[in-house]
């Protein structure tokens, strides 16, 4: 068991680093908490699995520090770091049985023959392997390749953390479902921290107490999916979750709010506007409605996505995307309405107040 | 329901693959089969001579003597040039700027037509003017490939390694390459020594183009002509004399064409079932 402290992290795979660009992170300071569950969710390329690799010690970070329980562990190698990682595609070691590719770890650090038999028994039954134990592990489907790459992980008694690169990428989606509700049940059962790396959102969402979003190499927000969801803190996090994302309008501050393009009046907003820099305003589409006393739009778009209807405007120059339920109906003059308490003015790309 | 028209036209786009399989296989193959079961006395006159021939092959002890001597070769140098291909490949960069200068040093004994590495080899091992013979002997090792048969053996498997332990290289870095680091790292996180990266990821990824490498490597070597015919033509004595050897002595040599073709068969057929059991042993229990 373990609180992981990264420490002003930042790391870049060439030589000499000067550009913002050269810099797969740019600075990384975050806690995870001991037995938390955690997504790490970003789209390709924004240094998920550079941050992963660096917790577990695969990587070396170019500066800054890896703390286990107050432990700085930062040089030492994964082997000695009692971590377990899943990585995209199964690793398995083909010429071994389920059951040796279960024993390979516990007979790499000595682990009496009796501990590892009984350990072993134990994790194979968590992961519901006994039947196929003596079976090579070569002839498997991917999900069960990948529970044995989990196995492979949850047999040491000393994990204390289990990380998780893309785990279900290769897995047919009808399995991805029951996979996911396996790691959360053995999340339960072990109580290790677990931080899950994922570009879906919904993968994220549903396994995860917390979501850390990450993006171009730095972590944009930290939450619970809610908070994610209602107070969205960069406008990258407003528009990568949620399905459709966050309506984003270039806006200018004005008194209670902010004005967008081709409004009379002032749309009011949860929070001020600070300092000068590029604004924009940002409403869910679940918190836009039909009002009577709205901002006048034309209609686009109406798709239907089962319960919901997806609605895309026109307002000014800008499209406006609204989610009303099934049946809503579309006035003879539509008029939208953003809900002010979820309503947001950002300012290069951050939430306005919310960073210098 | 239509019924289909039915032709015989299609035969003509098959045609000219038939006529080039005839050219360059079945005819040869078939004159080969023929001269085994003839005897000729010259001016073109055959006569029939049944199963004779190969009666004579294959109880006649220069063919025993040939085939041994062959087998061994074969075993030697598969014995040295796989693992030691498998070790070069190993050692090599897996990115940066050295990998194609690797690669292209290593293709390059494969690029050197095959008579001129028996002439580069006899020439580098001359024991007066060569320059190894000439090191050997000038530091007190006695050398001399034309007349002691161990150091005609040894000169011989030493070209051969030379020439073509790359392309086991070449191989087996291909199938290292396509090992995804993932494994790599998951190892490491398994706490599993150099020696178990190699037997249970590396090996066991590698194993269908050694098995490429050991048959081509095997039929290659079996079928041995040109530089051993450069570097020593079969000599001192009969020291070097392969099957290959021996069957150009007796066909082209002695002009026996009667045995030289009844020969020639059992040697095709000898190097299309030991490849065929190398094959099958190496590639048993995959699925």
């Amino acid at each position: 068991m373990a609180r992981i402290t990264l420490d002003t992290l930042r790391h870049a795979y060439g030589p000499r680093p000067a550009a913002r660009e050269d810099w797969a992170l740019q600075s990384v300071d975050i806690e995870w908490r001991d037995g938390g569950a955690y997504a790490l969710l970003g789209p390709s390329g924004c240094g998920k699995t550079t941050l992963l690799n660096i917790i577990s010690g695969l990587l070396r970070p170019t500066e800054g520090r890896v703390l286990f329980d107050g432990q700085e562990v930062t040089r030492l190698p994964p082997d000695r770091r009692n971590i377990a990682q899943v990585f995209q595609f199964p690793v398995i070691y083909d010429t071994m049985t389920v059951q040796q590719n279960l024993e390979f770890p516990l007979r790499n650090r000595g682990v009496p023959e009796d501990q590892i038999a009984a350990r072993v028994a134990e994790i194979a039954a968590m992961l519901e392997l006994e039947d196929m134990a003596d079976r090579r592990a070569a002839g498997l489907t991917a999900d069960q390749k990948q529970k044995i790459s989990l196995g492979r992980g949850l047999v040491r008694s000393d994990v204390a953390a289990i990380l998780f690169d893309e785990p279900l990428t290769v897995i047919d989606p009808h399995l991805k479902w029951k996979l996911r509700s396996k790691l959360k049940e053995l999340h339960a059962r072990v109580q290790a921290t677990m931080i899950y790396v994922t570009h879906d959102q919904t993968e994220a969402l549903t396994f995860a107490d917390e979501v850390v979003v990450m993006s171009a190499g730095e972590i944009v927000q930290v939450g619970t999916p809610d908070q994610l969801f209602e107070r969205p803190l960069h406008t990258f996090v407003g528009h990568f979750i949620g399905s459709p994302g966050m309506n984003l309008m270039p806006a200018t501050p004005a008194e209670g709010g902010a004005h967008i393009e081709g409004t009379e009046t002032a749309i009011r907003t949860a929070n001020r506007p600070s300092g000068n820099g590029a604004y924009e305003l940002g409403v869910r589409p679940e918190f836009v409605t039909f009002a009577q006393d709205g901002v006048p739009v034309e209609i686009q778009r109406v798709a239907d996505a089962g319960r919901f209807r997806v609605i895309e405007t026109r307002l000014g120059a800008q499209t406006v995307r609204m989610l009303a339920p099934e049946g809503t109906e579309i006035p003879a003059d539509p008029r939208l309405a953003f809900d002010p308490a979820r309503t947001f003015l950002y300012r290069d790309g951050w939430l306005a107040g919310e960073r210098p | 329901m239509t019924a289909k028209t039915v032709n015989q036209r299609g035969w003509w786009f098959v045609l000219p693959v038939l006529l080039l399989v005839a050219f360059n296989a079945l005819v040869p193959l078939m004159t080969v089969v023929n001269y085994s079961v003839q005897e000729t006395f010259g001016n073109n006159q055959f006569f029939w001579s049944g199963v004779r021939w190969y009666e004579e092959v294959l109880t006649s002890e220069r063919f025993h003597a040939a085939l041994g001597r062959q087998l061994m070769f074969t075993a030697i140098i598969l014995a040295i040039e796989i693992p030691l291909g498998v070790a070069i490949a190993l050692c090599m960069p897996k990115k940066g700027i050295w990998v194609p200068v690797c690669l292209i040093l290593m293709a390059l004994p494969l690029l050197i037509p095959w008579n001129v590495v028996g002439a580069m080899w006899n020439i580098l091992a001359l024991p007066d003017i060569g320059l190894l013979g000439y090191m050997l002997n000038s530091n007190g090792v006695p050398y001399n490939f034309t007349q002691d048969p161990v150091d005609a053996w040894i000169t011989i498997v030493a070209m051969d390694v030379w020439h073509w332990t790359s392309l086991v290289v070449l191989l087996a870095y291909a199938g290292l390459s396509s090992i995804p680091d993932a494994f790599y790292q998951a190892a490491k996180i398994d706490g599993a020594s150099r020696w178990a990266v190699f037997k249970y990821i590396e090996l066991p990824k590698m194993k269908r183009v050694l098995t490429i490498a050991v048959l081509l490597r095997f039929m290659d070597s079996f079928m041995i002509y040109t530089e051993i015919s450069v570097l020593t033509g079969g000599g001192p004595g009969n020291a070097t004399t392969f099957l290959s050897i021996d069957l150009v002595k007796i066909a082209l040599g002695q002009f026996d064409l009667g045995p030289a073709a009844a020969m020639s068969l059992i040697y095709f057929l000898i190097t299309l079932l030991v490849s065929w059991l190398f094959y099958t042993l190496m590639t048993r229990g995959e699925e």
